[in-house]
């Protein structure tokens, strides 16, 4: 008679954990999402940035999968918390310059499309290498009517000059979206134009496509 | 003369080409930046075949091998000799405040560091610069002039390369007199140099479409953020 108890309130018991797991689980996503909503629409430039790149920050020092260098890890990690603060259709048309707006409704998606799969496994790399380093946030000096602004930050590293990373950022409906990124003086967009250039006049709108495709599709540069 | 310095044949070609390169000009050409390009690729090609299959692999071995205080210390080797050139453009540059931090590192670590090999300027909190005779030819409003690519030592200018070919000539390592002495050391801060650039390149490698393009403008950006301590003017958009 025990042992028949036991044997049925056993799994019982563990269905009731799993619950309680899952309702812990929609408790913190809701939670989540209330911190977030309002943070993406008041949130000031610079907390934005310091915020999202502390909690990836975290993640890459905490995450055992991520420490194994686990790369549908990284990007998913990416995916979901780096790139909803960047504005990819800006930095596509800025990157794509003349040829961007002259492309059609159709060609701009896909451009944008490939060209964000690309930028993510760039900063997946990036970060995967520059994970033992700590950033200063420069405090920001902005007109509150500002609807575009450059957040300074910089990555010290001991026995070498420090990395400035800064963002160029602007205001969407959204919140506060990055459309640039300058490494060190070097700005992501800027290069990728010479890129962008280059592919267009040699295959146009769709050459550049096709060369981004092939890219992510894991061919190496030439 | 030169042998008594000791710097490597490959910065007289690398002067010989700066010369070349400067008597040209700025013919009409291609692309603003780069009017030597169809020789610049070739050079990269050249480049490509002997690091990747040589220099490269050495490199990533000693990266992955050497003992990590092994490669500190040559690291800060080499780092300490930086931060004499960084003093002497600082002062070029008349900024008294960093030339200052640079040359209290140098006397720190050589005098206190075992002759640089262990950076307590760093410790101490004293900032490392980073200036050498391409930023103060750029300071001084000397333009960049035509980019170049050297096989196996890699992008630059004929304004930087024209630094690089004087700090070669007037580097301390040029005047140890035991050659073998001297020529290990040539090798190893190459090394040291080759090494650090690893992780750089493998997010070029990475980001690039076509690497020969993407590091070309890496360079000249990076180049002229620091002639401008990192405040260069907006670059002119030619494509409005």
């Amino acid at each position: 008679m025990t042992i028949h108890a036991i044997s049925i309130e056993a799994p019982v018991k563990r269905k009731g954990a799993m619950r309680a797991l899952a309702g812990v689980r929609t408790a913190a996503g809701v939670l989540l999402l209330a911190l977030a909503i309002p943070a993406l629409a008041q949130e000031a430039p610079d907390a934005l940035v310091k915020r999202v790149s502390q909690e990836a920050l975290q993640i890459i020092k905490t995450d055992p999968k991520v420490q194994a260098g686990d790369q549908a890890r990284i990007r998913d990690l990416i995916e979901t918390k780096l790139t909803p603060h960047f504005d990819i259709d800006r930095m596509t048309a800025l990157a794509a310059g003349r040829a961007y707006r002259s492309a059609t409704p159709e060609q701009k998606k896909r451009l944008g499309e490939e060209f964000k799969t690309l930028l993510i496994r760039t900063y997946s790399s990036a970060l995967n290498q520059y994970r033992d380093q700590t950033i200063d946030y420069k405090p920001l000096r902005m007109d509150p009517a500002a609807t575009d602004t450059i957040v300074r930050t910089e990555v010290i590293r001991s026995g070498q000059p420090p990395v400035q990373i800064d963002y160029s950022m602007g205001k969407t409906p959204d919140g506060w979206k990055a459309y640039d990124v300058i490494v060190g003086g070097v700005s992501l967009v800027t290069n990728y134009r010479d890129e962008f250039t280059q592919q267009v006049q040699a295959g146009g709108v769709d050459g550049l496509i096709k060369s981004l495709a092939a890219k992510n599709a894991g061919g190496a540069a030439k | 003369m030169n042998d008594v310095k000791g710097a490597p044949t490959i910065s007289r070609a690398a002067a010989m080409l700066s010369c070349i390169a400067l008597l040209a000009g700025c013919a009409a050409a291609p692309s603003r930046d780069d009017p030597f390009e169809p020789m610049n690729r070739a050079a990269y090609a050249v480049h490509e075949v002997v690091d990747g299959n040589i220099v490269k692999p050495i490199a990533q071995a000693y990266v992955d091998y050497a003992p990590r205080l092994v490669q500190k210390g040559i690291s800060n080797f080499f780092g300490n000799i930086d931060d004499l050139f960084s003093f002497i453009n600082g002062v070029l540059q008349n900024k008294p405040e960093k030339a200052g931090h640079d040359l209290g590192r140098v006397i720190t670590n050589t005098g206190f560091g075992l002759l640089g090999l262990i950076d307590i300027a760093s410790e101490a909190g004293i900032p490392k610069g980073n200036e050498d005779f391409g930023q103060t030819f750029g300071y001084w409003g000397i333009p960049q002039g035509p980019y170049l690519f050297i096989p196996l030592l890699g992008p630059t200018t004929v304004r930087d390369g024209t630094g690089w070919v004087i700090r070669a000539y007037t580097t301390p390592i040029g005047y140890i007199p035991d050659v073998p002495t001297r020529n290990i050391l040539w090798g190893i801060g190459y090394l040291n140099e080759r090494a650090q650039a690893l992780q750089a390149e493998s997010i070029l490698d990475q980001a690039s479409l076509d690497r020969y393009t993407f590091l070309r403008r890496a360079y000249l950006q990076r180049r002229q953020y620091l002639v401008f301590d990192g405040a260069p003017p907006p670059p002119k958009d030619d494509d409005e």
